[in-house]
């Protein structure tokens, strides 16, 4: 049964742009009209990309310690992380399932796990960039392990780091929508069901919103990385 | 638990490996895509890269390439692939029409670590090489096939793995627009609370995944000018970047 969707506009009755009869990519009325479709799918993705950001930099923070500390196992972890992001995103799902449910919870793991493999890698090529004459004279100066790590190598490795958190945000952005298999795929549902109604005008604003979301969190974090990072763009140290 | 030993039932199971209906077909019409996909985009992206990486322009695209492919959900692609009207295609040979959606974008999503990889590869050939290779009265052409295309062939043969492994993963994703391979079972599994299928297909396409990856490794190895050389290499064997697949 074919839904219409009328507009009124008092003089004539036309199919709204968005209709099945008129069905436009384009479309101004579905904008306006199902506004709080598109920002519930919006908050949804960005809940869903942030948490499995913050997840794996907790998970991948500790790894790429351990990982520089003990170079046997240092292998091990790239090992695991490579084979982990070769396995498509839609066949991890599947293994999580049947001890997460269908939760907002499998598929930020699932994400989470991707995130994570970008992660460790330019977390420890961050760490081991470190000049170890810089690690020397911190020592020298009376710095503890911690003390080292904090205030001299995660400031010095930051710029790698950001680097890959940047390309970790943006495949997660581009990731979540195929969480849509558990129904939590935020903007990726709305394309589903527009696959699935034949609704071009959700399928193309969803799709656009996320390429959207993308850019704005990329320069996001560009943003943050200039703020933290006070001395590489010249106005003295601190 | 019982799901992981119903999925080991059912990946035991022959009937279900064969028929039109089995893992067997959908898995040689997966890979049947993947590889014709690659195909497409080996043809329009090594020959446009290892072109201008020989003329050494256009070395902007290279990057930005990469960084549209990363911001635009494949899943995004494939949907408006499949609603577009195509011009009078409701059938294309053994994919059916979501299957050419998903042809097109396969290919397109196999582009950009194609064509960055043969581009670099190309374009970072040590200069004094090339002008040795100028100085014993090579033409360009001569230069391109007898120097720089053997010296840039193990990180073109990298960025086609990545690519292939790519495809591999973005192939499954196709299921949620209706499109053939494993990963309808991955989804009837869902939609149809059959966790087990879901698992057991799952795990073939993570098998298959880490099998072409593998052979991959080992196709890289193979053409590697320098294997047996003194030097290990002259390229950055680092270069492949780690992200995941399927985005």
């Amino acid at each position: 049964m074919p839904v219409t969707l009328l507009v009124e506009d008092g003089i004539s009755i036309q199919p709204s742009c968005y209709s099945r009869l008129v069905n436009k990519w384009y479309c101004a009325d579905y904008l306006k009209d199902r506004h709080s479709d598109l920002t519930s799918a919006l908050s949804q993705h960005l809940q869903i990309t942030a948490w499995s950001l913050v997840v794996g930099i907790l998970i991948a923070f500790p790894l790429a310690l351990v990982a520089r500390r003990l170079p046997p196992l240092q292998g091990l972890i790239l090992g695991a992380s490579t084979m982990i992001y070769t396995i498509p995103s839609l066949a991890l799902f599947p293994f999580l399932v049947p001890f997460t449910g269908i939760s907002m919870t499998t598929v930020v793991i699932g994400l989470a796990l991707y995130a994570l493999t970008i992660l460790v890698r330019s977390m420890l090529a961050g760490l081991v960039g470190v000049p170890e004459e810089v690690r020397e004279s911190a020592r020298g100066l009376g710095y503890g392990r911690t003390r080292l790590l904090f205030r001299v190598e995660l400031p010095l490795a930051l710029p790698v780091i950001m680097a890959g958190l940047r390309v970790a945000t943006v495949s997660t952005v581009a990731l979540t929508t195929i969480g849509t298999l558990v129904s939590y795929g935020g903007l990726g549902n709305l394309i589903r069901d527009g696959v699935q109604n034949d609704f071009k005008a959700e399928i193309l604003a969803a799709s656009v919103l996320c390429v959207l979301l993308a850019i704005v969190l990329d320069a996001l974090v560009v943003a943050v990385q200039w703020l933290v990072t006070p001395w590489t763009h010249g106005r003295g140290a601190a | 638990m019982r799901n992981l030993r119903d999925a080991w039932h059912y990946l035991t199971t022959g009937s279900n490996w064969g028929g039109s209906e089995g893992m067997w077909h959908l898995l040689v019409q997966q890979l049947l895509l993947s590889v014709t996909a690659l195909a497409v985009a080996m043809a329009v992206g090594l020959t446009l890269a290892l072109w201008l990486g020989h003329l050494g322009r256009a070395g902007f695209l290279s990057v930005n390439v990469t960084n549209v492919g990363r911001a635009v959900p494949t899943f995004a692609l494939l949907a408006i692939l499949v609603t577009l009207d195509h011009p009078g295609t409701a059938e294309f040979g053994p994919y059916g029409r979501a299957g050419l959606a998903t042809l097109i974008a396969l290919a397109l999503f196999a582009l950009p670590p194609i064509f960055t990889n043969a581009y670099v590869a190309v374009r970072e050939v040590p200069a004094a090489v090339k002008e040795s290779a100028s100085g014993m009265g090579m033409t360009g052409s001569q230069r391109f096939w007898r120097v720089e295309l053997p010296l840039a062939m193990p990180l073109v043969v990298s960025g086609i793995r990545l690519a292939l492994v790519q495809v591999w993963a973005t192939a499954t994703i196709a299921a949620l627009v209706a499109g053939p391979g494993l990963g309808t079972l991955i989804t009837q599994g869902f939609y149809r609370t059959d966790y087990p299928k879901g698992i057991a297909a799952a795990f073939v396409v993570g098998v298959v995944a880490l099998a072409l990856e593998v052979g991959g490794a080992f196709v890289e190895r193979a053409v590697d000018p320098n294997r047996k050389g003194t030097a290990t290499s002259s390229h950055p064997s680092g270069s492949r970047p780690a992200e995941p697949v399927g985005t």
